[in-house]
């Protein structure tokens, strides 16, 4: 074990999409009991430094475990399919037709119950989406296709958060109540 | 078997010895520190008996100063002079500012070469850092007066919702305070630590803390000792001052009175206060000040009162809803809402709190304490006083942090609600030829546009290695350590040139500052800094023998005979230069038993890894 072993190393976890999350947030706890810098503060700057990388270390795999999203992500890369969401931004136009359906309901929302409706509906594709990921990642192994959810979870988690911050909006305007 | 150690009579660090550890609440309205005595917290009282120190600080014409009581006793008489509710001005420049002109005092744009705003007064140009830093030296004074000892450390708190530049700010106050620092903790935390062990509570709450000038909610899982914050959000400029000023401003308003001399407005204030306080306990009360020479009376109800300040409680309903809504939680999956701050007495805060959360808020705390008496038991456990603790906090980072991007745009790199500590990379590029610096400026905030966010530093990193443009790879590293507080590391990939960052933070100190600071401040003349530093060289001496002792003790076993040898002679190197009145010859000692343990710290911590994932803790191996 050290520090560039991967995150399903450090867990003692198996490698592989489905993950039960309260395992994940023991192990988290377990984990950041022995490293945490407050655990150190007597033992001179060495030690601090040590347990410094090991807590960030820890939160990061805690992080990218616990989100399905970044989760299926690392896998995709550790299997040499990365995501590259930056430069690869094709998609099923089916797909697009839907973001561009769910943006017009977003722009003609009037109240927060709208936006809520728009959430839920967003929420469910998203959990369809991951679904289908889990199947393509841990029965069929074909990490190419995942790659293709993982896009896809990428763009309504987008918007998922667009439609949280219109809901800020609307209640620092006073409109929500 | 380790030698035992017998310290001279009089002479007191022996390293067994309880280390003086508090928790000090450095409050816009009050300050408190806190320590475990006899396994329990409590707030220290002054000569007087009194647990609460007014933040108030009066600067006299001959170099001397007033704090606390005395000076909020001359707030109106001495306005320009005399400071309070400093903590709104900490890490803040002249515009952050709201209703400057309602303020008595005397405003320095930055004068001082940082960002922050400057406080004219009798005794010269004032820092928002060394104003705070005459409350937390006072605490400390009270501190080691109560132990009759120096103080090895505190653990000072911060509103959750403070930016990187007001956390820094506080640092900086407490180093020219002479504080060591063991850490910042955020204020709801300190307040569910000491809620939640005395209640033995397990489950998520919140924790409404609404004090003098800041508002924070935070959501906290408890779970067998460790405090998770899973998301926290507020307004670090609302607070128990906006209530004031807003019924101050109204019944001016009624009466046709305008304040205008500074000693008008703050009598005005000091009216307002008195006003607010009496309403929670009753329907009407006479609204008494003196403006102008004449006296202004006014009959304020309750009604009258929620009223004028509901958009005010509204906000931190708004906070709370968006808070819960980044933890993913609904009110009913929250166990129980705790009150912390003395700005929770007010009823119509009580009851929009109850009818948000449709539950009764736990009040039995005495809300004033509850946060110094969390600070204080982590300042035990941290200073390792109570080596049975398995104290846990896992607290996040409360605003985002970013870089600006072409067209003012923000590049976010860590998200808001993320554990610290943590470290976040970001690759960029050059965009000319042969380009060999690049500027940065880094961000805090939630919005999209550099001009919306809280500006926090400027870097510059040079001595990239001249390539074709947008062929390096700089990655730029972002850390937030446990206090909360950033730095920035960047390295080219390609060469493997480390750039070297200039900071310009925007509203803060520059290291130079704080120096020249530290200078001028009494406590810490030539000879005393000096007497100072021997001291602190000592203790840390200490501290890195009794540390290698119990690491022997414990995982002795993962050394070879001649390693153990090897660092058993550091030890007694040690131990020897200790009795050296030359700090630098003992801190070299303590340096050399630190590099010469490095390599049996990672095997430590390898273990500890390893026995975490076994499901064992050391204490059953």
């Amino acid at each position: 074990m050290n520090l560039q072993s991967s995150d399903f190393e450090l867990f003692a976890v198996p490698e592989q999409f489905a993950q039960d999350r309260a395992v994940l947030d023991a192990r988290w706890k377990e984990l950041q009991r022995e490293a945490h810098p407050d655990k150190f503060m007597a033992q001179g700057t060495a030690a601090q430094r040590l347990a410094m990388q090991w807590s960030v270390r820890i939160n990061e795999a805690h992080q990218r475990l616990k989100d399905p999203l970044k989760r299926a992500t690392y896998l995709c890369e550790r299997h040499g399919a990365p995501v590259n969401a930056e430069n690869n931004t094709a998609m099923p136009s089916a797909f697009l037709m839907q973001q561009m359906v769910w943006r017009e309901e977003l722009d003609d929302a009037k109240s927060i119950d709208d936006l809520n409706e728009i959430s839920t509906q967003a929420s469910f594709a998203k959990h369809e989406a991951l679904q289908q990921c889990e199947h393509l990642l841990d029965v069929q192994h074909d990490y190419a296709q995942a790659v293709a959810q993982v896009r896809a979870m990428m763009f309504i988690d987008k918007f998922v958060r667009d439609v949280q911050d219109r809901i800020d909006e609307m209640e620092l305007a006073g409109k929500g109540q | 078997m380790a030698l035992l150690q017998i310290s001279e009579p009089g002479q007191s660090p022996s390293p067994h010895e309880r280390r003086v550890a508090v928790g000090i609440d450095l409050g816009t309205t009050h300050s408190l520190v806190a320590a475990v005595r006899h396994g329990v917290a409590e707030c220290l009282p002054d000569d007087q008996g009194r647990v609460l120190l007014p933040s108030v600080v009066r600067y006299l014409g001959d170099g001397g100063r007033q704090i606390g009581w005395d000076a909020r006793a001359v707030v109106a008489q001495d306005p320009e002079n005399t400071i309070v509710s400093v903590k709104r001005f900490m890490g803040r420049g002249l515009n952050d500012v709201k209703d400057r002109e309602k303020l008595p005092y005397r405003f320095a744009d930055a004068g001082n070469g940082s960002g922050m705003l400057g406080l004219q007064t009798i005794a010269g140009e004032k820092s928002p850092v060394e104003v705070s830093a005459e409350i937390l030296a006072t605490l400390r004074y009270r501190a080691e007066d109560t132990f009759n000892d120096d103080l090895f450390g505190a653990v000072i708190t911060v509103p959750a919702y403070f930016d990187d530049a007001q956390r820094q700010a506080t640092k900086d106050a407490a180093k020219l305070a002479g504080i060591n620092v063991l850490r910042l903790i955020n204020e709801p935390t300190a307040a569910a630590i000491a809620y939640g062990l005395d209640n033995a509570s397990e489950g998520v709450y919140a924790i409404y803390d609404l004090g003098g000038g800041t508002f924070d909610i935070s959501i906290l899982r408890l779970t067998q000792g460790v405090f998770e914050v899973i998301a926290t959000g507020g307004d670090s400029a609302l607070g128990g001052d906006d209530y004031d000023q807003a019924l101050a401003d109204w019944v001016l308003a009624q009466t046709g009175v305008t304040a205008v001399s500074a000693g008008d407005k703050a009598s005005v204030k000091v009216a307002a206060r008195t006003c607010k306080e009496s309403l929670s306990a009753s329907e009407m009360i006479a609204f008494s000040s003196m403006v102008a020479g004449a006296e202004v009376v006014f009959n304020v109800t309750n009604t009258q009162f929620e009223a004028l300040t509901s958009a005010l409680t509204l906000r931190t309903v708004q906070a709370t809803r968006k808070a819960l809504r980044d933890a993913q939680l609904t009110v009913d999956e929250v166990q129980g809402v705790v009150m912390v701050g003395g700005s929770t007495r007010m009823p119509q805060v009580r009851e929009a709190v109850a009818q948000l959360f449709g539950r009764e808020p736990l009040t039995n705390l005495n809300p004033d304490e509850v946060v110094a008496l969390g600070a204080a038991i982590q300042a035990n456990q941290l200073a390792g006083n109570n080596a049975a603790g398995d104290l846990l906090l896992l607290d996040v980072i409360p605003l985002s942090l970013g870089i600006e991007t072409m067209g003012g745009l923000v590049e976010r790199i860590v998200p808001r609600n993320q554990t610290i500590p943590t470290a976040m990379a970001q690759d960029f590029t050059t965009y000319k030829d042969g380009q060999t610096a690049l500027a940065l400026h880094v961000v805090q905030g939630e919005r999209d546009l550099v001009a919306d966010c809280r500006s926090l530093a400027r870097f510059e990193l040079r001595g990239i290695p001249p390539m074709a443009a947008g062929a390096a790879r700089i990655r730029v590293t972002f850390t937030v350590d446990a206090d909360g507080l950033l730095s920035v590391t960047a390295k080219e990939q390609v060469s493997g040139v480390e750039a070297r960052i200039d900071v310009k933070p925007s509203y803060g100190l520059g290291d130079e500052q704080i120096a020249r600071m530290l200078q001028e401040s009494f406590a810490t003349a030539q000879d005393d800094m000096r007497a100072r530093a021997l001291v602190e060289a000592r203790v840390d001496a200490d501290r890195m023998v009794l540390a290698t002792r119990s690491a022997l003790d414990a995982d002795g076993d993962l050394l070879s005979p001649p390693e153990r040898k090897g660092i058993e002679a550091l030890i007694l190197a040690l131990t020897d230069a200790r009795a050296s009145d030359d700090a630098a010859v003992v801190e070299a000692a303590t340096k050399a038993l630190a590099q010469g343990t490095e390599g049996f710290a990672a095997m430590r911590m390898n273990r500890g890894i390893q026995q975490a994932l076994a499901g064992k803790n050391i204490a059953t191996v």
